[in-house]
């Protein structure tokens, strides 16, 4: 299969691959994808108190375009608010990276994997409210 | 050093110069070009004499008959042929037919035709090893079967299965036994008799010869019977109409040729370059052999590399030509049904590469590729969040994935 060049660009040198601290509160980690299908995608974003992302970090086991729809997700991210990521589309990212039709289900799991994170920061960041809010 | 470097001899293999130059005598003005069934001059009877010679040297390597053996286009035609002209011949006598899930898929999407005309097909599962359990096959068989089909070498895997006993079990119990030896012919010793065959799928294109050519072995004594896929001018005994292809049957014939006379020597130089990949590679953490490594050909290597996915590392080992799963199904995002019917996890089997050496590897390539995947596989890993939770002691198996 041939492969774009901005997939071999991002697959020969991904950007921001890393962990960031999952205790930290302001970190949130989405995980999504199965061994099983042959993808699986972490990725982490650290939110400041503005609601921007000052970090983003990914960590793939996938094919190549996997690898690039991940790479490029977290060069997307990095000074967007949550809001403004949030609403990333996989089609932005398929056509960025120009993926064939039986790659899509790369990008697909690349929003996937944005929503994730973000809804795992929102989760950790609401627990501190609610708790506030009680209080 | 050529680079990509070619270790992909199972999917195809290049025709060897030899072989390339006595074809190029059989096409041009000045050659011999003739139709080997012209009967009225001498153009036909020299192009004839050559397809006889030629088909004289595929009847020697698996010891055969001349009169035995059937010009086709491939492997996928004979299996069809094989397969299918066995089905309608016999198909009074019995419906029901015994192969195994890890054949080619000439063998088994044929049977899924027969199927869907009213046969019934038995498809055994292989043990973890490859290899097929010969008491499984037994039961498996009954009065009404006509016939049993089990590939000689794998192609995925590369493992040898036992011809002559499962031949010996289907001939006890009155069945025919066809055997796809696609990849076996100049890897493996073959003896159709001492086999028990009574069918034989050959190839040109994976033993040094030609693609668009291969053969069916049809057993005489006693006679195998069966009923024509293609029709027209009654050619091969009228059991494959059509012009031959003299350029074609000779390049099948003297690669054959030379698989006779050198094999024995080959398989030893072969098996000294697989097995120095295979040293260079078994001290990695995590890395598993797919299939016996005992009873298995010398040229075939195919690896696990847990947690790392395999179309990526094909990727990333650009600088070699290797196949994950086979060069058949890898359009496809299915993990290879070979190792899943080993019962291999769907990690694995999306984690395989398949290694396979030939005539023209050399040491040096062996070397080179051994270092590229080492480091290859080192950086897909620090990429990997799998191997990431593996390193901080998670079990996988017991982690909640979101499928998808």
């Amino acid at each position: 299969m041939a492969y774009s060049d901005k997939v071999l660009d991002h697959y020969e040198n991904p950007r921001n691959v890393g962990v960031l601290d999952k205790s930290d509160p302001n970190v949130g980690t989405g995980m999504v994808g199965a061994p099983a299908c042959g993808d699986v995608m972490k990725l982490q974003i650290r939110v400041n108190e503005q609601g921007v992302i000052e970090d983003a970090k990914f960590k793939t086991y996938g094919c190549g375009s996997a690898i690039a729809s991940s790479s490029l997700l977290t060069e997307w991210v990095k000074g967007k608010t949550i809001e403004e990521a949030g609403k990333i589309k996989n089609t932005q990212i398929a056509e960025e990276l120009a993926l064939p039709p039986v790659k899509i289900h790369c990008s697909v799991l690349a929003e996937d994997a944005i929503k994730a994170a973000i809804a795992d920061y929102q989760t950790k960041a609401g627990t501190k409210g609610s708790k506030a809010d009680a209080a | 050093m050529k680079k990509p470097i070619y270790l992909d001899y199972s999917a195809t293999t290049p025709v060897d110069p030899r072989v390339a130059e006595k074809m190029c005598q059989h096409l041009t003005p000045d050659g011999n070009f003739g139709n080997p069934a012209s009967r009225s001059h001498p153009f036909g009877w020299h192009a004839e004499e050559a397809v006889e010679e030629a088909r004289a040297h595929v009847a020697a390597l698996i010891g055969a008959d001349a009169k035995e053996i059937v010009w086709t286009s491939g492997a996928t035609e004979s299996d069809n042929l094989a397969i299918k002209g066995v089905a309608n011949f016999y198909g009074k006598k019995g419906k029901h037919i015994v192969t195994c899930k890890t054949e080619h898929k000439a063998v088994l999407d044929t049977c899924r035709q027969l199927e869907r005309e009213g046969f019934e097909v038995t498809y055994l599962d292989p043990e973890p090893n490859g290899l097929l359990d010969l008491e499984k096959l037994k039961a498996a068989i009954r009065p009404e079967t006509i016939l049993v089909s089990v590939m000689h070498v794998n192609n995925e895997i590369g493992v040898i299965q036992d011809i002559a006993a499962i031949g010996k079990i289907a001939r006890e119990r009155g069945a025919l036994f066809h055997c796809d030896a696609a990849q076996s012919t100049g890897k493996v010793p073959i003896d159709v008799n001492a086999m028990n065959v009574d069918l034989m799928s050959l190839s040109a294109h994976k033993t040094y010869g030609p693609k668009g050519i291969g053969a069916l072995y049809v057993r005489r004594k006693p006679r195998v019977r069966l009923e024509a896929q293609m029709h027209g001018g009654g050619h091969e005994r009228g059991m494959r109409s059509g012009t031959l292809a003299p350029h074609q049957c000779v390049g099948m014939g003297e690669a054959f040729r030379y698989a006779k006379l050198e094999m024995a020597a080959e398989i030893e130089r072969i098996r000294g370059l697989r097995d120095r990949m295979l040293n260079a590679l078994k001290d990695m953490p995590e890395v598993y052999v797919n299939g016996d490594l005992e009873r298995r050909v010398a040229h075939n290597l195919n690896m696990s590399f847990n947690f790392v996915e395999g179309e990526s590392l094909i990727m990333a080992l650009k600088d070699i030509a290797v196949s994950s799963g086979s060069a058949c199904t890898s359009a496809s995002l299915e993990p290879s049904y070979v190792l899943r019917a080993l019962g291999r996890n769907d990690e694995l089997a999306h984690s395989s590469i398949r290694f396979t050496f030939g005539r023209f590897t050399t040491q040096e390539e062996v070397d080179y590729a051994a270092a590229l995947v080492k480091e290859k596989v080192a950086k897909l890993r620090e990429l990997s969040p799998l191997w990431e939770m593996h390193q901080e002691g998670v079990d996988l198996s017991k982690v909640q994935w979101a499928a998808h």
